[in-house]
């Protein structure tokens, strides 16, 4: 399996080599040439190609069951509540099974959990299968998994979504290995091919320098996580009416190694930054530990969260639990405000995809304000907390 | 106490530009650095190490300029290191890849604990830890933001959450793949640094390890790249530089018609 030049086609035009994200190609007598240690077979040098003079040779072993059937969603609850990433995944799942003609499944996995099916199929599932067990009252890798794997074995889904929290991102990991199929993380654009009927998942890589649309051709279930805020959470009709499946298993399936010994809230991120719809971060400029309180004033009459970059983090003003960024969490809220925020390439990886930035900053040159929708040029301890005062009295009319 | 600590070398993404007349990414002169997730997997590794007076040794799949990731881990104090390199690994995706490293560390005999980064900052997946403790079945605990305890062949460990953390046990041999808070990574001692350049790296070639073939690679690789291209650049808006009172009045402007 490898990349091929067919030296007759090409004409050297350099094309390949200049698209080349890994520097594997080069040119030699006026011929593109590869460098099979480096090359990853990305295939991007193949759509560069004008002259269809690259192709890569698969050999395929095996073939797609042609008889799976249906779209599943993996609907996490904590405590007993159904996770807001879940009812975005029904969404775009919806979606995908009207355009394959078939069943929206809710997979419901934890202990006295049975009433939260009705949610699910309110939010767009026809059937929901449901596994109830004092074992599974919290998320535990090996039980999860197992019951999981059973059900995909047991129905035969074409497609299994969940979301990229840290069980879903666990948890799903290791059931595609189990499995043995493909699994893409963090997508953030899910299409049916309309001719193949397969699953189209499109992700960034290398810190969103480049998108990557990525296919599961022959195995099945073809999987996918997608983080919070990507997409859009499914419409509420309690109308709906659906099928709910309790299944059980031998009790082996329920046991685990790991073993829950206490459960801690930090009480100072009390909203999670990566489901919150706004979120307020301070940077290198809030100077000190105690100024996070303007950043604070200004969440709250927003209903926001706070956040912050990895020099507010680094010099122990905050938690890192409100790390943005590439070393902390990505966010997509609807609105981001940066404080003090310089805009380095780690920090913008973690929002950039927010629906509108706004940026206060006293370096009109700062990266931020190319990224940013609406930019200030200031001193955030003054517009910081005017724009709390006015927002305070615009929001209350 | 054997420690295993796995690591990858990627392009130090700081370093990542876009060619603006192709809309490609330039690599010429990128730096190749361990990936900053793996760098406290190896300090947590070296930790181990000193309380339980084990030895600890990190493996790496990629091709051989990754041998570079390697001498620098021993810099900062690994015992051994061993590249898994060969043309049959080209083209892996997460299943491929756990596959082929979960093959090299039953290649090198017991061991208590091994070690990831949460996720390798290029590809951002954090499916291959998990993945390596499905093909050992071996427990695993993910995003570890400490190590409490390690007696009796079980060890207790706080996982970060969204809300918080958990505290879980498991028993030995396990997986923990680790976050950020977790540690602050050493710099190499002159003596390590020494070391690292004759230091002799162990090489696992697809023949070494007991594995099928039409699992390696690209032909054991379930997902395929069919498409790459560039993101469309997100646009600056309007900046104003004006007086603060007016600037925030417009922005609230702004604000207010977002929010519901």
């Amino acid at each position: 399996m490898s990349l091929i030049i067919t030296k007759e086609k090409c004409v050297g035009c350099t094309l390949c080599v200049k698209v080349c994200p890994f520097g594997a190609l080069y040119m030699e007598n006026k011929k593109a040439v590869v460098r099979p240690e480096q090359c990853t077979l990305c295939g991007a040098c193949i759509e560069a190609c004008k002259f269809d003079a690259i192709e890569i040779k698969r050999e395929t072993t095996a073939e797609a069951d042609t008889e799976a059937r249906g779209v599943w969603v993996f609907c996490e609850q904590k405590r007993g509540v159904v996770q807001s990433v879940s009812y975005e995944l029904l969404g775009k799942g919806r979606e995908l099974a009207d355009k394959l003609g078939c069943e929206l499944c809710g997979v419901l996995i934890g202990h006295d959990i049975g009433s939260k099916s009705s949610d699910i199929i309110h939010r767009g599932a026809d059937t929901v299968y449901v596994v109830d067990h004092p074992q599974l009252k919290y998320f535990a890798d090996d039980a999860y998994t197992a019951v999981l794997v059973r059900l995909v074995k047991k129905y035969k889904p074409e497609i299994i979504l969940c979301g990229a929290t840290s069980i879903g991102r666990s948890l799903i990991s290791r059931v595609a290995v189990k499995i043995h199929t493909g699994l893409t993380a963090d997508c953030t654009g899910l299409d049916i091919d309309a001719h193949k009927k397969i699953l189209l998942q499109t992700r960034p890589a290398f810190g969103g320098n480049i998108m990557a649309t990525i296919i599961t051709p022959n195995h099945r279930p073809q999987m996918a996580t997608v983080r919070h805020k990507v997409m859009k959470e499914a419409a509420h009709d309690p109308s709906r009416q659906g099928k709910i499946i309790k299944e059980t298993f031998e009790d082996n399936v329920y046991s685990s190694r790991t073993k829950i010994l206490d459960i801690i809230e930090d009480v100072s991120a009390t909203i999670n930054i990566a489901e919150a719809d706004i979120i307020v971060s301070g940077g290198r400029g809030m100077k000190a530990p105690e100024n996070f309180k303007i950043i604070e004033e200004l969440a709250t009459v927003l209903n926001g969260a706070v956040g912050a970059s990895r020099a507010a983090v680094d010099s122990g003003w905050i938690p890192y639990s409100h790390q943005v960024g590439q070393t902390g969490k990505t966010v997509c809220p609807s609105i981001y405000i940066a404080c003090g925020i310089s805009g380095q390439i780690q920090h913008l990886v973690g929002m950039q995809s927010s629906k509108t930035i706004i940026a206060i900053n006293n370096d009109p040159a700062a990266p931020i304000f190319q990224i940013a929708s609406y930019g200030i040029v200031g001193d955030l301890f003054e517009v910081v907390p005017l724009l709390t005062k006015t927002l305070k009295e615009k929001l209350r009319k | 106490m054997n420690i295993i600590i796995c690591i990858k070398q990627v392009p130090d993404t700081t370093d990542v530009k876009i060619n603006p007349e192709t809309n490609t990414l330039v690599r010429e002169g990128v730096q190749s650095i361990i990936n900053p997730f793996d760098m406290y997997a190896i300090e947590e590794g070296l930790r181990l190490k000193e309380q339980f007076n084990g030895k600890a040794t990190v493996v790496t799949m990629g091709p051989p300029q990754a041998e570079s990731a390697l001498r620098e881990a021993i810099s900062m104090g690994i015992d051994e290191a061993v590249l898994v390199s060969d043309r049959a690994f080209a083209g892996s995706d997460t299943l491929a890849t756990s596959y082929t490293l979960a093959a090299a560390i039953k290649k090198l005999g017991e061991f208590s604990i091994i070690l990831c980064g949460k996720q390798a900052s290029d590809g951002d997946t954090a499916q291959v830890g998990p993945g390596i403790s499905t093909h050992l079945d071996i427990p695993q605990v993910t995003y570890v933001k400490k190590i409490e305890s390690i007696k009796n062949g079980v060890a207790v460990v706080e996982r970060m959450t969204e809300e918080g953390y958990d505290v879980v046990e498991t028993p030995l041999p396990c997986l923990f793949t680790v976050v950020k808070e977790i540690n602050e990574p050493r710099t190499p001692s002159l003596k390590g640094k020494m070391r690292a350049k004759s230091a002799k790296i162990q090489l696992l070639s697809a023949q070494l390890l007991d594995c099928e073939a039409d699992r390696l690679g690209l032909k054991g690789s379930p997902t395929q790249v069919v498409k790459i291209f560039s993101p469309e650049r997100r646009k600056g808006g309007e900046v104003y530089q004006g007086p603060i009172e007016e600037s925030v009045e417009k922005v609230v402007c702004a604000i207010k018609s977002l929010i519901p």
